[in-house]
């Protein structure tokens, strides 16, 4: 039999199963019986099995206070920096969709740089620029910033902006302009017109973008840990105390574990609760109007120069400092340190394997978000079971997201340890498809939205059949969507640290490479900076590699 | 006093320049609409006179002042969208006041203003209603109040009718029309549809790729085209290809495909040229059978259709020119296809042009 005749009887079997109802419906509610199944209640139930452990540490108030402290750090720098993030993020967005010159494509891409730079890499470029001596403070003297709060936020700060610049400039473009001209033309200036009608409009995005920012800061541990110092997040303390007492104090750990996860876990959903019954309530004072204020400052020295101040935060806060580590990586290149790292020997023979098991992990990942995440995209965009049990799973999916990694991590290593027989890789994959689901079903599930129901009536009442209107009409009409949450989960497998340090028994020999680079950096496995900088290089480089070809493999004429 | 003078203005997008070397004036209470083909540039010289857009060269001015410069909320403008562009988060009453409130009129000048524009609109029970609980007649109305709020003698108006159902932009357009004379408004009304503009303006220009190419009232419009063009776009014309074999004081004898001549006065053709005859459907005297006279042309009945008020003949001429003829339904008796019949025409009614460079069909070419 040739390959066209099997691939025609393959699409018609396929075509006759996909119009039986009953296989269509069995198909989605096996995407939600693994969404519970895998995905939402591991993690809350490895807390609750492991409830009495708190107990160990109520009466360590010294150990108490330090949690308590750490995880109100974790909400106060995530309340900044998402704020900084989207008040940076705004004027770049408006730069980005409303400029005219040519080069903004080219600036719309570097905006983007931050978020393939894997994590680890991030935190340590930042801590080269801002605090080494071969960075910027070789201009100052000493240190110009310390390890602690101020280059957590500068790292948040760096980590989120891509993400938040991403969300606005879709909601602007998705915005009708004429409603500012309208405004404009009944007599407002322009900072009014933007101020009164604009954001107001567009205000669900704002909030989107805030809260991704907010759930990124609070999760984010890999990075975190190497730019912290002395200073203590809800992520850096747990993993803190595992250093400290997981081999001399067992309980002691778990404790103190499940006390900081499960108030971080308490606080996030209960603030993230708040802003979604609020936030669509939130009035700032939008019907408030200072004409002669506005007049002056829309015409203002401040506004003529906002476009400057946009970029040159963009470039000294955000771009220079995460791609710093090419020039230690250059050097090494240079040196030497780039045979010794081909040949492998010394701390490089852990490095190559930590470098593939790193991507091998990604794109298993990314593969099974595909095939759990898809069915699941269309029962939420779709409706597929009816309107209430669609929207609560839209909220349910949001969860892992919503929970800081570590803690997710902590819980979902509780959990699974009761099955013995669970391979510590496996464990790995599930954590890392847990914290990137929400990514790949979000992304997908929007453009399912988008396509619109009346492109697949179309095409049904031409003849197709519901698998073939699947493989020729949403597939083809959704692949930016598909490449862009493919390139979501990938990315965010392979910058995951905290959940990753969570799973792993100590001394593991499954180090992902970005727990490996936290290690260097801590001179837990002393290294140089050379070497460091070469690491986070090749880490930069592979993943720019990976990520070019995905898109090449996707190229297509025009988007959708 | 608001009128509108716009002097060798010329916009381009990149390479394509959408209006080339515009003159205009608009008076002082003038209701003015701008007609054309979709893409001839109607749109861009309105959001051009509101500010939205910035000229590459040329000047306007509005009530003697030169606003080139000047951003659009202070050109004193009122404007219409064609999508309306109601605020969606604000209500009747929010985007009504809108206007006032930005220019800082104080609340209580603010709401009366209000009161007065929604009751001028006939829509004040739906203070608190969302643009999105509106139909899209009210929200028109609502559209033109919000516009008239702010308080700017000066109206324009971008395609303002096009996103309604036909009865109901039967009724609105003499409505606007009426608003903005009780108002004393200057107003700029931007359509592509000849029959909104001829019934509602006092003076129309008619526009072609970027460039005016006629402004009259509606009567010298459709009575005396200038062009070819203007002939095919305002109201119906037939167009019979033809040279001219004699010329004398303006006086043309007319010779179509086949031989046949005929008599007009309107045109400055020289004798020998190629010509295009232009006569209205509803110019043609039609008589069954066979009869002489002057500019009288034989041909059969190939088509008839009824329409309703009228009666639509297609005539397929000796010359093989097929000619349209309207006759009003209930007047005059029908008669069938197949038949022999005679047309004929007052040539002072008629008009003729030097045949096209371009060729007939890409001259009228929308």
């Amino acid at each position: 039999m040739n390959k066209r005749l099997f691939r025609r009887k393959l699409t018609d079997s396929l075509n006759t199963l996909s119009s039986k109802k009953a296989v269509k419906y069995a198909t989605y509610l096996a995407a939600i019986i693994v969404f519970f199944v895998l995905i939402l209640f591991p993690p809350i139930i490895g807390i609750v099995i492991k409830w009495s452990s708190i107990s160990q540490v109520l009466d360590q108030p010294l150990l108490m206070g330090r949690a308590f402290t750490a995880v109100t750090n974790s909400f106060a720098v995530a309340l900044l920096v998402s704020a900084l993030d989207v008040l940076a993020g705004i004027p770049m967005a408006w730069l980005i969709t409303r400029g005219k010159s040519r080069w903004l494509s080219v600036l719309d891409t570097l905006a983007d740089v931050p978020f393939i730079v894997p994590t680890a890499a991030l935190g340590y470029s930042l801590l080269l620029f801002w605090n080494k001596p071969q960075g910027l403070s070789s201009l100052f003297g000493g240190s110009l910033i310390s390890e602690g709060w101020l280059l957590i936020v500068l790292l948040h700060f760096a980590f989120s902006y891509p993400i938040v610049v991403r969300v606005l400039v879709g909601a602007l473009l998705d915005y009708k302009v004429e409603y500012e001209r309208a405004s404009r033309t009944l007599g407002a200036p322009p900072l009014m017109a933007v101020r009164t009608v604009t954001f107001p409009i567009i205000k669900p995005s704002i909030i989107a973008a805030f809260i991704l920012s907010f759930a990124r800061s609070l999760s984010e541990t890999g990075a975190t840990f190497i730019v912290a110092g002395a200073f203590e997040n809800g992520p850096v303390f747990i993993q803190n105390v595992k250093n400290e007492f997981s081999s001399v104090a067992l309980a002691t750990y778990e404790g103190a574990t499940v006390f900081a996860s499960l108030i971080l876990i308490i606080v996030s959903l209960t603030i993230f609760a708040l802003i979604r019954v609020f936030g669509s309530r939130l009035r700032l004072p939008f019907k408030r109007i200072w004409p002669s204020a506005e007049r002056k400052l829309s015409y203002s020295k401040a506004a003529s120069s906002r476009n400057s101040v946009t970029l040159i935060v963009f470039l000294a806060i955000v771009l220079l400092p995460s791609l710093f580590v090419a020039l230690p990586a250059f050097q090494a290149v240079l040196n030497g340190t780039l045979s010794a790292a081909v040949s492998g020997s010394g701390v490089w023979s852990d490095y190559w394997q930590s470098l593939l098991l790193s991507y091998l992990l990604g794109g298993i990942v990314t593969l099974l978000s595909f095939i759990v995440g898809l069915p699941m995209a269309i029962v939420i965009a779709r409706k597929k079971f009816g309107n209430l049990p669609s929207s609560l799973l839209d909220i349910l999916v949001n969860i892992p997201l919503i929970v800081p990694s570590i803690a997710l991590g902590v819980s979902l290593k509780f959990f699974w340890q009761s099955f013995t027989f669970m391979p510590e890789f496996l464990l790995l994959v599930f954590a890392h498809l847990t914290i990137t689901y929400p990514y790949f079903v979000r992304s997908m599930s929007a453009a399912f939205e988008r396509i619109g129901l009346d492109m697949e009536e179309a095409a049904r009442t031409l003849g197709a059949k519901p698998f073939s209107v699947f493989t020729t009409i949403i597939l083809p009409l959704a692949k930016y969507s598909i490449l862009s949450g493919a390139i979501m989960v990938f990315t965010r497998s392979v910058s995951e640290t905290g959940a990753t340090v969570a799973v792993l028994n100590v001394g593991s020999n499954l180090q992902t490479a970005p727990v490996v680079i936290v290690n260097w950096v801590k001179q837990v496995v002393p290294a140089t900076s050379l070497e460091i900088g070469l690491g986070c290089g090749f880490l930069i480089l592979f993943s720019f590699i990976i990520l070019l070809l995905l898109r090449l493999v996707t190229r297509g004429k025009g988007r959708y | 006093m608001p009128d509108v003078r716009i002097v060798n203005l010329t916009k381009k997008f990149g390479e394509i320049t959408a209006l080339e070397n515009i003159n205009l004036l608009v008076h002082d209470k003038e209701y003015f609409s701008l007609l054309g083909p979709s893409g001839c540039g109607k749109t861009t010289l309105l959001r051009l006179i509101a500010g939205l857009i910035e000229p590459d060269s040329g000047e306007i001015f509005i009530g003697g002042k030169r606003v080139d410069d000047v951003p659009p909320e202070d050109r004193d403008i009122g404007f219409v969208f064609q999508t309306f562009a109601l605020f969606p988060h604000m209500n009747v009453w929010e985007n009504v006041t809108y206007g006032p409130r930005v220019k800082n009129f104080d609340l209580k000048q603010a709401e009366t203003i209000g009161d007065e524009v929604l009751e001028l609109v006939k829509l004040h029970e739906r203070l608190d209603a969302y643009p999105n609980e509106l139909s899209g007649g009210m929200m028109q109305r609502i559209a033109v109040a919000r516009a008239l709020a702010a308080g700017a003698k000066t109206l324009l108006l971008d395609e303002p009718l096009g996103q309604l159902d036909a009865k109901v932009r039967n009724e609105i357009r003499y409505e606007i029309r009426k608003m903005a004379k009780d108002l004393n408004l200057t107003a700029i009304h931007v359509t592509h549809d000849q029959s909104e503009a001829m019934s509602i303006s006092d003076r129309i220009a008619v526009m072609k790729k970027g460039k005016i190419v006629q402004v009259g009232t509606p009567q010298e419009l459709y009575m005396s085209p200038s062009s070819l063009f203007v002939a095919h776009f305002i109201g119906e014309s037939n167009f019979l290809e033809s040279s001219v074999a004699d010329a004398r004081n303006g006086d043309l004898e007319i010779e179509l495909r086949g031989g046949v001549k005929v008599r007009a006065v309107n045109g400055s053709v020289g004798k020998g040229e190629r010509a295009v005859l232009v006569i209205r459907p509803e110019i043609f005297a039609m008589e069954s059978g066979l009869h002489k006279g002057e500019n009288a042309l034989v041909g059969k009945v190939e088509k008839v259709t009824f329409e309703g008020t009228l009666v639509r003949y297609v005539i397929k001429l000796e010359s093989q020119d097929s000619v349209v003829v309207v006759k009003p339904s209930l007047a005059e008796a029908w008669i069938d296809v197949g038949a022999t019949v005679t047309l004929s025409f007052a040539s002072e009614k008629a008009h003729v042009f030097a045949y096209p460079e371009a060729g007939l069909m890409e001259e009228i070419s929308v």
